[in-house]
C-alpha cells in the first residue's frame, strides 16, 4: 500500500507515459485546443474585474472615477484589449468546439482550416472592437 | 449473483467514474446560452464606452439591462467554474491540492456572482 500511486504523491518507480506537448509536433488544432484553455482561464480574470466594475458603478461617481483611474492606465487598456481577444477567440473557438459537438467538421483538413480562421477572426475582431472605440464609434447608449 | 457492487452502485450504473455526462452537458448548456449573452455584452460594453457614469447608471437600471447583465455574470462564473474543474482534474494529481482548489474556485464564483448580483440591484436603486 505504501507506493498506492493514489496515496502517496508519486510512485516509487517512474511509471511510462503517454506523449505529451514536448513530443508532439506542433500543428494549429492543438495550439487551438490549448488556446481555449489559456483564454478560458484568463477570461476568469476578466469575470472578476467585470464583478469589480459593477461594484464600481454601485459606488457611484468616486467609485467609478477609481475604477477609470486603473482602467485608462496604458497597462489598463492593455489588459482590457487581452480580455477582449481572448473573449474573442472562447467565443469563436466555442462555436468551432459546439459545431464539433454536432458531429459537423471533425475531418482533418477542416479542423485545421477552422482553427486557423478562428484565430485570423479573433484577432479582426477584437481589433474591430477597439477600432470602433478609437474613432468614436462607440458610446451609442447615451 | 457474486459481485461485490451494492445494488444502488449498480442502477446508478457510473462504474469507477463516479460522474455521468452531467459536467459536460452542463458546460455545452452554459456555453449556448453564452453565445447571444456574449453579443449583447459586447453591444452594450462597445455602447457604453466613452460616455460616463450617469450613462452606464441609466443603462444597467434599466431591468431588461440589468437582468441579461446578471445572467451573462451568473452564467459565465458557473461556466467558468466547470471549465476550471475540468483544468484542475486534468493537471493536478494530488487528491488533497485538487479537492482545495476546487473549492477555492467554487467559494470564489458564489460569492463573485452574489456581489455582481447585489451590484446590480444596487446601482437600480441609485
Amino acid at each position: 500500500m505504501a507506493d498506492h500511486p493514489q496515496k502517496s504523491g508519486a510512485p516509487a518507480r517512474a511509471r511510462p507515459l503517454s506523449p505529451h506537448l514536448t513530443i508532439y509536433r506542433w500543428q494549429v488544432t492543438m495550439l487551438a485546443s490549448i488556446t481555449h484553455r489559456v483564454t478560458g482561464t484568463g477570461l476568469g480574470l476578466g469575470a472578476l474585474v467585470l464583478a469589480w466594475w459593477l461594484v464600481a458603478i454601485s459606488n457611484g461617481p468616486e467609485g467609478y472615477e477609481n475604477f477609470m483611474s486603473y482602467a485608462e492606465t496604458p497597462l489598463g487598456l492593455v489588459i482590457l484589449f487581452g480580455f477582449t481577444w481572448a473573449l474573442a477567440f472562447h467565443f469563436l473557438n466555442g462555436i468551432r468546439h459546439l459545431a464539433w459537438d454536432l458531429g459537423y467538421g471533425f475531418e482533418k483538413h477542416t479542423a485545421t482550416r477552422t482553427g486557423s480562421l478562428v484565430y485570423v477572426l479573433s484577432v479582426v475582431l477584437s481589433l474591430g472592437i477597439f477600432a470602433v472605440a478609437w474613432t468614436g464609434h462607440g458610446g451609442y447608449l447615451q | 449473483m457474486n459481485s461485490l457492487e451494492t445494488p444502488l452502485h449498480k442502477v446508478q450504473g457510473l462504474g469507477a467514474s463516479h460522474s455521468g455526462t452531467g459536467h459536460f452537458w452542463r458546460e455545452r448548456v452554459t456555453s449556448v446560452a453564452l453565445i447571444p449573452l456574449s453579443l449583447w455584452f459586447a453591444y452594450a460594453m462597445l455602447g457604453l464606452i466613452g460616455t460616463n457614469e450617469v450613462a452606464i447608471v441609466s443603462f444597467l437600471a434599466h431591468p431588461w439591462n440589468a437582468i441579461l447583465m446578471g445572467l451573462f455574470v451568473v452564467i459565465s462564473f458557473y461556466h467558468l467554474s466547470l471549465g476550471l474543474q475540468q483544468v484542475l482534474d486534468d493537471y493536478v494529481h494530488t487528491p488533497g491540492t485538487k479537492l482545495f482548489l476546487r473549492l477555492t474556485v467554487t467559494v470564489i464564483w458564489v460569492i463573485a456572482s452574489l456581489v455582481s448580483v447585489f451590484a446590480l440591484v444596487r446601482v437600480a436603486s441609485l
